[in-house]
């Protein structure tokens, strides 16, 4: 018997935490050698600067890529004080020179005039016009050169921003220098943070530069089952290969696959890689062998065949064989002839690092992430599909209510989403906070759909009760005249309703999985409304008397309940959830005439996939759709449109077995 | 039920009258649908005076095609029951499947004019490749997919005019009727097929040019040199000629029993049933025969129009296309086309800016951005208040008279 998965995953994690403590006390031990054996650096010495810089005078007066270096060494190897502060002005720009003396100056701007600070005592001297003096201006890339060489020094800087700058510019440009000064600043970092972060870039540092095999090695298998970006790009780099071309396959190479001829690699791309690798003469194609037919007409014929009858490619192949046998053009390669040039040689990949140790464990790793990473992209993928869903169940639970409760097709349904998007956005014209408009919009968007959705049924609905195809048609006609209404009033351009700040951004849990917190947010409030309309429903006086109109009108009009007045108030509240959806759906789309009818099908299939006249349904057909469209999405992830045609197919086959929905009602109330 | 219960005998079935001397209404159509074509072609550009432009020629011919799909859904609608929001989609496709032929084949022509100068003269494979990107450029793609592999082939494309619209509508109506989808269900089913349909479509790689759909239809290979004015006339005749082939069709099929079974599943299907006939069927044939008549008339309008792209298939045609036939007057031929030619001419005389804007002093009115306000609230006023459409005020007459 095998242990159910969840416990041998939780076992092998315990193992691999285990397995990492260990690694981590043999990398600090190799650290320490490093520590020792690497090359000392340059401290503040006491020794005054001025005669250093003057050895490199030229080189620093007149900055240039290729001399930069020179400067960098003979100021790092030097014991002269101040060295930091001058490698900061010069890349600040902030150095200056007299050309008489040949002496650097910083200097202090005074009533446009410049009062020069001495270099090695910081005493300010005499007072200088601009012109005096020569200004310093290292170009781009002098100065990026400037900065490099300072991140050793700033990863010890005291100030902890400088500290975090550097460790930034180290993660942007790794090399393996680096690894002894970040390396001999780790000892003495005092913030733990800052300290978490420089060990991680060490370790990811000596995964690929540590001098030693086994430093490596072990750096690398500390990466594996690591998901952020940049341990799988460390690993991805040191496994790195090159296309190689042999004639018979080499022993001594890091190979990293040998490519079948077929298989891996079409026979025309192999001789493509021979040619490219000027292993073979160039194969004539249709295009040369057309221009080397021109250019050998002789007397309206090539080759002896007549040029009207040339508008095949045998006749033209006959011809240019002709051709090439009068030596008047380069030899046509038959198919067997490439087939032939391939089959002598061996087309491989080999890794550009050439230790197999360090490449075999470098896959190992990369293996091992591999599962984590399948793990984390389903995770990632069913948060999108679970956010997907609450925006549908949010558009469609409106509907459940009109549609499912009332067996009203409101096609209008989708302007009421609208009209409480555009509620939202008139209010943030005049309330500017973010935070407190929302507070104000959601309840105003349910009170201007509210009272439409009242309006609309007294004025119309109503009167047609008992004619359900009209009512689709009737309520398709406000549609139309809503939506020109809006763009009437608000323009074709679509309008912004601005989430507050502390909905911007997103919630990561690593690299691979994060969530907008907007749509946690429209998560959540889907919830509130799953409980809430729950709630109305099942626990108060209206829900009530809502399903005894439902299940029997005439019954519950004999009891005393008032059916005009429950369908009135059920079709509002219907109409009044679609419009604090359409504030929620404004602040991740934007706000357009258009955007409920973007839903309004979306949502009708929803409320009939789930089962009409039961909230759960909703429920499961938002859920079901939801979960689909990503699922079928991330199959083809180029285009949403497939997705949605197949989601659409999918749909109208489920109908035909399941016609009632998930939630098929039964008994007498499933009426027909 | 009365006749059964007292004994009395049967009533005796009317006498054998011939179906046009049966159905005036047939005859008058005829005759009015002769005299407009008669008048439209004395005053057109082409064959006449010129008082009516060639563009309002063409505007005329693509009103006679949507009045032949309005007929079709009326038929659907209006005297099955069944309110199909599909059936601007089969229309669609009977453009698409003619568009594909005077596409291929007008490029193909182009194709071989710029090669004819070649000194040595193409094959057929480089043909194929350059029809190909001249097709497909647009949507960077240059090799001609297989769903094209007849579109060299006028006869087969035709067939596709008629099979592609129809297949579909079997297939999918089957599939529906089988499990008994009805009523208001069956709306949102087909609705759902048209904007799967029209989703496909807007994918670049759906083979018919994405959204850029097709265009330069107006051109009819083989005649490049005709001037637009005849080629306006000749679909004209077509499209009054499909229209009243298609009327009379109609009209023929509904007026005998089968018509009646027809009318009666749209009253009480479950009685019908019970009465022993196969509902599905009918329903079937129904639907089917009528997505086949919508794309002849889509294959027609399409010519005429010189472009289709997939917006024209968003279920939101289609529900149009309901309005109108529920303006005119459903369950009566002539009502579909009255309200499909009042509406879409309407439409575009209110929002092509020939209509004058009318001044409140306070505030202008601007019939291009009020014209969907106006149909709207009409249309929810015509389905409360006169649920008879326009053809009702026949009625009215004919009872005073």
């Amino acid at each position: 018997m095998h242990p159910p998965p969840t416990r041998s995953l939780a076992k092998a994690l315990k193992m691999l935490t285990i397995l990492r403590t260990f690694l981590g006390l043999v990398r600090r031990c190799a650290i320490w050698v490093l520590v020792l054996s690497g090359p000392t650096l340059a401290q503040d010495g006491d020794a005054p600067l001025q005669p250093v810089l003057q050895n490199v005078r030229d080189e620093i007066a007149n900055p240039s890529r290729s001399s930069v270096d020179r400067v960098l060494d003979a100021l790092t190897n030097s014991d002269a004080t101040g060295v930091v502060d001058f490698l900061r002005a010069w890349q600040d720009r902030a150095v200056y020179t007299d050309p008489a003396t040949g002496l650097f100056y910083y200097a202090r701007e005074e009533s446009g005039d410049l009062v020069l600070i001495d270099i090695d005592s910081g005493a300010e001297g005499a007072t200088v016009s601009t012109r005096d003096v020569e200004h310093i201006r290292p170009n781009g890339g002098v100065r990026r050169e400037v900065a490099a060489s300072l991140v050793q020094f700033e990863v010890s800087s005291p100030d902890p921003e400088r500290r975090r700058a550097a460790l930034e510019a180290i993660g942007r440009s790794p090399d393996a220098e680096q690894i002894a000064y970040l390396a001999a600043s780790i000892g003495s970092e005092p913030d733990p943070e800052i300290r978490a972060r420089k060990e991680r870039l060490l370790t990811l540092l000596s995964a690929r530069f540590a001098p030693d095999v086994e430093d490596r090695v072990a750096a690398i298998e500390t990466l594996s089952g690591d998901v952020s970006t940049e341990a799988r790009a460390v690993l991805s780099q040191i496994l790195a290969t090159r296309q190689r071309i042999a004639e018979s396959l080499p022993q001594d190479v890091n190979m990293a696959t040998v490519l079948e001829i077929g298989s891996d690699l079409g026979v025309d791309a192999a001789y493509g890689r021979l040619v490219d690798a000027g292993l073979a003469p160039e194969r004539t194609d249709t295009d040369s062998i057309l221009a080397a037919l021109r250019a050998n007409v002789v007397d309206g014929a090539v080759g002896g065949i007549p040029l009207h009858q040339l508008d095949t490619e045998e006749a033209r192949e006959t011809a240019y064989r002709a051709l090439s046998a009068d030596g008047l053009a380069p030899q046509l390669f038959s198919d067997a002839e490439v087939a032939d040039a391939v089959g002598h040689h061996e087309f491989f990949e080999e890794y550009v690092e050439p230790n197999e140790e360090i490449t075999d464990a470098a896959r190992a790793a990369v293996d091992g992430t591999g599962t984590r990473i399948a793990i984390f992209e389903g995770l990632s993928l069913a948060f999108d599909a679970l956010s997907l869903g609450s925006i549908f169940f949010l558009a469609a639970v409106g509907l459940a209510v009109t549609f499912g409760v009332m067996r009203v097709i409101n096609m209008a349904h989708g302007e009421f989403i609208m009209m409480g998007a555009y509620t939202g956005y008139v209010i943030q014209l005049f309330v500017p906070d973010h935070t407190l408009s929302l507070v104000i919009a959601l309840p105003m968007a349910f009170l201007v759909a509210f009272a439409a959705g009242v309006a609309l049924e007294r004025l119309v609905i109503r009167h047609l009760y008992t004619r359900p195809l009209e009512t689709l048609l009737a309520t398709f006609g406000i549609s139309i005249a809503l939506q020109q209404l809006a763009k009437n009033i608000f323009g074709t351009q679509a309008r912004p309703l601005t989430a507050p700040d502390w909905l911007a951004g997103s919630i990561a849990l690593n690299d691979i999985v994060s969530v907008a917190t907007i749509r946690v947010a429209i998560f959540v409030l889907a919830l509130i409304f799953l409980v809430l309309l729950l709630l109305v429903l099942k626990r108060t006086r209206l829900g009530l008397e809502v399903r005894a109109v439902t299940q029997n009108p005439g019954m519950a009009a004999s009891m005393g309940i008032d059916p005009d007045r429950i369908n009135m108030l059920t079709f509002g509240l219907g109409s009044g959830i679609a419009g604090i959806a359409g504030v929620a759906i404004g602040l991740y789309a934007q706000v357009t005439s258009e955007m409920g009818a973007n839903y309004i099908v979306q949502s009708f299939m929803t409320v009939v996939v789930g089962g009409v006249g039961n909230v759960w349904g909703t429920l499961a057909g938002a859920g079901m759709i939801g979960f689909l469209q990503k699922g079928i999405e991330w199959f083809n992830p180029s285009n949403t449109l497939v997705a949605q045609t197949y989601l659409t197919l999918f749909i109208i086959l489920f109908i035909q077995f399941r016609p009632r929905g998930i939630f098929a009602l039964k008994g007498r109330a499933a009426g027909d | 039920m009365t006749d059964i219960i007292t004994g009395d005998p049967l009533p005796a079935p009317p006498p054998r009258r011939s179906f046009l001397r049966h159905n005036r209404a047939a005859l008058w159509f005829m005759a009015l649908l002769s005299l407009f074509t008669l008048v439209v072609t004395l005053l057109s550009e082409a064959v006449g005076t010129g008082l009516i432009s060639t563009s309002l020629v063409k505007i005329l011919g693509m009103t006679l095609c949507l009045c032949l799909v309005a007929v079709a859904m009326d038929v659907v609608w209006g005297y099955c029951g069944i309110l199909s929001l599909g059936h601007f989609a089969f229309f669609g496709l009977g453009g698409y499947a003619v568009g594909m032929w005077l596409m291929y084949a007008r490029a193909e022509i182009i194709i071989r004019d710029s090669l004819a100068t070649a000194e040595i003269p193409p094959t057929e494979a480089e043909v194929a490749d350059a029809v190909g990107s001249q097709i497909f450029g647009v949507v960077g793609s240059s090799e001609l997919p297989a769903l094209w592999a007849f579109a060299h082939s006028l006869p087969v494309q035709l067939a596709m005019v008629v099979l592609a619209p129809g297949l579909l509508a079997l297939v999918f109506g089957w599939l529906a009727f089988r499990s008994r989808v009805t009523g208001v269900y069956l709306s949102i089913l087909t609705q759902a097929m048209t904007l799967a349909l029209s989703l496909y479509l807007f994918q670049n790689d759906s083979g018919l040019r994405g959204n850029n759909g097709l265009s330069g239809l107006q051109n009819i290979p083989g005649h490049l040199e005709t001037p637009q004015a005849v080629i306006a006339m000749w679909f004209f005749w077509g499209s009054a000629l499909a229209l009243a082939l298609g009327y009379v069709l109609f009209a023929w099929i509904l007026s005998d029993k089968f018509g009646s079974v027809i009318r009666a599943i749209r009253d009480n299907e479950a009685r019908v049933r019970f009465l022993g006939y196969h509902v599905e069927s009918y329903k079937l044939f129904v639907f089917t025969l009528t997505a086949v008549i919508s794309g002849i008339a889509g294959a027609l309008y399409y010519p005429q129009a010189g472009i289709i792209n997939p917006a024209e298939i968003a279920p939101i045609a289609s529900i149009y296309l309901a309005v109108w036939v529920a303006i005119g007057g459903r369950g009566r031929l002539y009502g579909a086309v009255l309200g499909a030619a009042v509406v879409s001419l309407l439409s575009s005389w209110l929002t092509g800016g020939g209509a004058p804007d009318i001044n409140l002093g306070f505030y202008v009115i601007e019939w291009t951005e009020w014209w969907l306000v106006l149909l709207g609230v009409g249309f929810v006023a015509v389905t409360l208040f006169f649920p008879r459409g326009i053809g009702g005020l026949f009625d009215h007459f004919a009872k005073e008279r």
